[in-house]
């Protein structure tokens, strides 16, 4: 008898809860679907009403945390900006933040709940190489827009993601014709073992072979590896006149500490990074890194009207304490690109958006930067910085003028056969 | 005797019925598209945990390392997908770009559906095997077992990230356009999985009913209270517990392959040392030695992850953090426990409770009795 | 030659890096049998406290060695209310504790968001540590050689602590057998609090040292936990002469193999050792002989 009652209350028990369990999620999603309305096929972006809706997806946790929430903030400024002065074809922009917890597959997921179910116009975000691929299928499916703020390793072009950070030729490539100019003629490379330095040091290295640098090691650290002296030991012996440094994260801060210490020196063997902006110099320590070498597009130290203008916005809205940087600029710069699309396009069809793309240009921080249609890239300046005792980075070499983006180094004769 | 078969058969066709009604009409027909993928994933997700409920909650194995089994079965799913978009003798798109544009030789075999089926539930149950076998047979357990299973976790990451050109690296194996012939754009395929998951959690959690309520599942449950006894009796707890180790491994591994089409991604991010902690919040805060303290556990936990992470991203850190403290501080045989108390059936209370100690959970209790019934039934 | 002598100390000095961080852990795991999964936040928050000691200290060497011994208390006090509040209630339930302790790491890494931001922090160096020396022909770092010494020095007072002091035969006694122990009229309970308090302070102790060497944030513990808790499983439980020999080992064994591959290689090949000496030793490296049946 006792066992009955207590099987069945058992039973009761965990039914109960996968009840409740299943009715919260219901619940959940009942409100997505009122706002999408039963239909979810093809688009259901709302244009009607005087507002419309766009998608910010950053990870605001995790360890990506630390770079991404610089760019939601630039992203959440520009909104605030475009709003203020009358918002796009009129419409105010309505801004659905989401947090990619630096993890690919929630990007993923997230993208498609804000396609899906937010249907919003446009998504911006993303910051690694994996958060963008996994993204890349979830665009193209359902044939929505993405803009993506990161220099990252080329080799892409999908017709649903526009890229407003530098591909390869914008930044790697500059980064080493100014080392040939300097005449330097052994590099060592070193970076993080994933897919931007191994993608980034194969171009380097049919660069290399072309034009008479030797590469004198390549060696590569797994993510957030923290003891380098074995690398360093080895690049110290290696002859090398320059570095070339695709280290990722915190791996850098290790890196630079154990160079200083075994007594390399900006001076004696220059590094060029292409992963530290303006936020990580305070990380790694001014003292560790003082005369190092960066190759952006961007620096908070650039002298125009619009970046004045940027700065002392983003200072107003921020702190005088915070920075400003390539990755936060680029995200900064999207959100007027999409603008400017929209408007050429009179529309936010996603098909209007992409046949206006072509040529639309902005005034940007870092200076004038054009939508190239064929390859969803912009055409943007190369700027070898220097990083100076106040952590700021100073541009010491541009590039002539815009360089046209060429993710699959076409026009490169030596990168043949590289992709 | 006979009014206690009934009753309970009676109640496991009913938990059938319930289970089966809330998966395949109810959840379909309330959820939109997008969020009955995204249950899909959590059932993937609650597989693993599944699993663990057996090593762990029966077996008191610590698996700090399940993320391995996930991968390897989501890889391997992933591998086949990759071809089979590339058509035949075709080369996945990202060998093109970071490899020599080459398949390696040990990826062919992945061509065929076939293959890659029988090495999803082969390949990853017999690694856990032959892990298994030299680990218990040396008697490395409790915690020594738990940080190799961790440590393993961390040089799989490390190996996968470092293959790029046969791994893709941390970008993981994406992109996938078909699953088995079906284009995975299409709603209604993506539904197909769904139903596939959700099918594949009831069998699993009716197999673990199956385990539990056999002569082996008492067996394992006296291998974890007191190991040496067993071994005392004529049995070798290795074997014992290798057979747990390994159907868990075998759920991970399918929780991994049906992963990987649901979710449109495999990435070291999935397998880690800190995902594969993640497999046991879910487990620990449900009720570990449980049937289904696992599954809801771990699909409360997802739920409540997607729901509250987006909205308030730090103070769902602290929320986690805090609740697994909590529970497993206070309420070891977690939230399952919380009905009980409220139901006033505590047993024992004075005893400190948890399975490394002698009191056990009262659905246990209930297990013991009616297996030896099912035993003497059966014999 | 050279890079034989200069791969030796980056062995030794990776050695000493891991040793620091697993004395503490040698001390609660080895012999408490608690597994302390925050224990590389106790490391994060010495680091911390290097940061928050050098704005009050402006001297970068005056700071550090301040630090050291605040350090040392901060993570022994994190210790010592972790193990009253939760730990005490466990010690019956060794793995429960390793998910216990992963919750508060959650939690504490959060905490290290919140208040000091999620960027890296940095610490300055003394001067007298930058540079470096020149030891048989090759350039060593004077950090490494001070963190050489900081590990050797933390050693040798754990062991004369543990062997000489009232309070080391007590945690002996404790750890040898509880009953008997109590019987002899030693207070166990206070005894676990202190062996607490002492193997985390030396993981603060730890992440102070860690911050010349390598970055300041939130998840500085998480890159060390494994490897930690692998030198205190590979030196056996119980027993500081194993984890010294182990951490060096270990450390020797990755700067070797790194050498001549790479980092991610070494590191694969470094667990897969692990593993396969663990089936010939599961013990561990020094075994104190029990008459256990395990």
């Amino acid at each position: 008898m006792t066992r009955t009652t207590r099987t069945t209350r058992a039973l009761a028990v965990s039914s109960g809860a996968l009840v409740a369990l299943l009715a919260l999620s219901a619940c959940g999603s009942r409100t997505d679907d009122e706002a999408s309305g039963p239909s979810a096929e093809g688009s259901c972006v709302e244009t009607d009403g005087d507002s419309v809706k766009i998608g910010f997806l950053n990870s605001l946790s995790g360890t990506m945390a630390i770079s991404e929430q610089t760019v939601r903030d630039s992203l959440d400024l520009a909104a605030k900006e475009i709003n203020a002065a009358g918002g796009v074809l009129g419409k105010q922009l309505t801004v659905v933040g989401e947090d990619g917890q630096s993890e690919p597959t929630v990007f993923a997921e997230k993208a498609e709940k804000l396609i899906k179910s937010d249907c919003v116009a446009a998504v911006f975000g993303g910051w690694t190489s994996s958060s963008r691929k996994a993204m890349l299928p979830v665009f193209e499916d359902n044939d929505a827009l993405l803009f993506y703020p990161v220099q990252y390793e080329g080799l892409e072009a999908s017709p649903n993601i526009f890229y407003t950070g530098a591909t390869t030729n914008q930044q790697i490539i500059p980064g080493m014709d100014y080392l040939k100019e300097q005449g330097v003629t052994k590099v060592f490379l070193v970076g993080s073992d994933y897919v931007f330095p191994r993608t980034a040091n194969k171009e380097i290295i049919a660069y290399a072979g072309a034009n008479g640098i030797e590469i004198v090691g390549e060696e590569y650290a797994p993510l957030g590896h923290t003891d380098f002296s074995t690398i360093v030991t080895k690049l110290k012996g290696s002859g090398a006149q320059a570095v070339f440094n695709t280290l990722n994260g915190d791996s850098n801060v290790a890196f630079f500490k154990e160079y200083k210490n075994v007594g390399l020196t900006a001076e004696t063997v220059p590094v060029v990074s292409v992963s530290i902006a303006e936020e990580e110099v305070g990380g790694i320590g001014v003292d560790n890194i003082v005369g190092q070498l960066t190759a952006w597009n961007y620096y908070q130290t650039v002298e125009s009207p619009e970046n004045e203008k940027f700065v002392a916005a983003f200072k107003a809205e921020y702190g005088d304490d915070r920075v400003t940087s390539d990755p936060m600029e680029a995200a900064y710069t999207s959100l007027y690109l999409w603008k400017g699309m929209v408007e050429k396009a009179k529309s936010f069809a996603v098909a209007d958006v992409q046949a206006a793309a072509d040529g639309v240009s902005f005034d940007a921080p870092e200076g004038t930067v054009t939508v190239n249609g064929d390859n969803h890239h912009i055409a943007k300046t190369a700027l070898i910085g220097k990083i100076d005792a106040d952590g700021l980075i100073y541009p010491v070499w541009e590039s002539d003028g815009p360089i046209e983006p060429d993710p699959f180094l076409e026009g490169y004769e030596w990168a043949e056969g590289l992709s | 005797m006979s009014a206690l078969w009934s009753n309970e058969r009676a109640r496991l066709l009913v938990g059938i019925g319930a289970a089966g009604l809330l998966l395949f009409v109810v959840a379909p027909n309330v959820l939109s598209d997008f969020r009955l993928n995204l249950l899909a994933k959590f059932i993937c997700l609650a597989m693993v945990a599944v699993g663990i409920g057996l090593a762990w909650g029966r077996g008191g194995m610590l698996t700090l390392g399940q993320g391995v089994f996930f991968g390897l079965g989501g890889y391997l799913m992933a591998m086949h997908l990759k071809l089979a978009d590339a058509g035949p003798d075709g080369v996945p798109d990202f060998m093109l770009l970071y490899g020599d544009g080459t398949v390696p030789a040990w990826w062919e075999p992945m061509r065929s559906p076939v293959v890659t089926i029988l090495a999803i539930l082969l390949l990853p149950a017999g690694l856990a095997a032959l892990l298994g076998l030299a680990v218990f047979k040396r008697r490395v357990r409790g915690a020594y077992f738990a940080i190799l299973s961790q440590a393993l976790a961390a040089a799989f990451v490390i190996l996968l990230i470092g293959q790029q050109k046969v791994t893709g690296g941390t970008n993981g194996l994406n992109g996938f356009r078909s699953f088995f012939g079906f284009s995975l754009a299409d709603p209604v395929n993506k539904e197909m999985l769904y139903y596939i998951a959700a099918g594949t959690l009831l069998v699993m959690v009716l197999t673990v009913r199956l385990i539990m309520r056999s002569r082996y599942g008492e067996l394992l449950v006296a291998v974890r209270d007191q190991e040496n006894r067993v071994r005392f009796l004529g049995y070798d707890p290795a074997l014992v517990k290798v057979l747990a180790y390994t159907v868990a491994a075998l759920f991970a591994a399918i929780g991994g392959a049906l992963f990987a089409p649901v979710v449109g991604i495999i990435s070291p991010a999935d397998v880690g040392v800190v995902p594969s902690i993640a497999f046991l919040v879910g487990v620990a805060i449900g009720g570990r030695a449980t049937l289904l303290g696992p599954v809801i556990g771990s699909l409360a936990v997802s739920w409540a992850e997607t729901s509250l992470s987006e909205r308030f991203p730090s103070f769902w850190t602290y929320f986690l953090g805090g609740l697994f403290i909590l529970v497993v501080a206070f309420l070891p045989d977690g939230l399952a426990t919380v009905g009980r108390l409220r139901l006033g059936r505590r047993s024992s209370s004075d005893e400190p409770a948890g399975p490394d100690t002698s009191d056990e959970p009262a659905p246990a209790d209930d297990e013991h009795d009616e297996a030896t019934a099912t035993a003497g039934r059966t014999a | 030659m050279d890079a034989l002598v200069s791969q030796l100390f980056a062995g030794l000095s990776l050695g000493s890096v891991l040793l620091l961080a697993a004395l503490g852990l040698a001390l609660t795991f080895g012999q408490m049998g608690v597994i302390n999964m925050a224990h590389g936040e106790f490391m994060m928050a010495g680091a911390y406290t290097a940061f928050v000691v050098q704005k009050v200290v402006a001297d970068a060497g005056v700071s550090l060695l301040v630090s050291l011994v605040i350090g040392f208390l901060v993570g022994g006090l994190l210790g010592l209310l972790l193990e009253v509040t939760l730990i005490s209630r466990m010690y019956h339930r060794p793995l429960d504790t390793l998910l216990v302790t992963f919750g508060v790491a959650l939690v504490l890494q959060q905490l290290a968001r919140d208040v000091f931001g999620a960027p890296n922090v940095d610490v300055r160096a003394p001067a007298w540590l930058s540079g470096a020396v020149q030891v048989l022909g090759v350039g060593v770092p004077r950090t490494r050689l001070f963190i050489l010494a900081l590990a050797v020095l933390a050693v040798v007072a754990m062991a004369l602590a543990l062997k000489l002091t009232p309070l080391g035969r007590r945690i002996r006694a404790t750890v040898a057998n509880r009953d008997l122990a109590e019987t002899a009229g030693i207070s166990t309970r206070a005894t676990d609090r202190l062996t607490f308090f002492l193997g985390s302070g030396v993981a603060g102790v730890a992440g102070v040292a860690l911050t010349l060497l390598g970055s300041i944030g939130p998840t500085l513990g998480t890159a060390y936990i494994v490897d930690a808790f692998l030198v205190v499983v590979v030196g056996g439980i119980g027993q500081l002469k194993g984890a010294v020999i182990a951490a060096f080992g270990l450390g020797l064994l990755q700067a070797g193999i790194e050498y001549s591959s790479t980092a991610s290689i070494a590191k694969v090949l470094v667990f897969v050792i692990i593993v396969a000496f663990l089936q010939v030793r599961p013990q561990g490296l020094v075994a104190v002989r029990t008459r256990s049946l395990a």
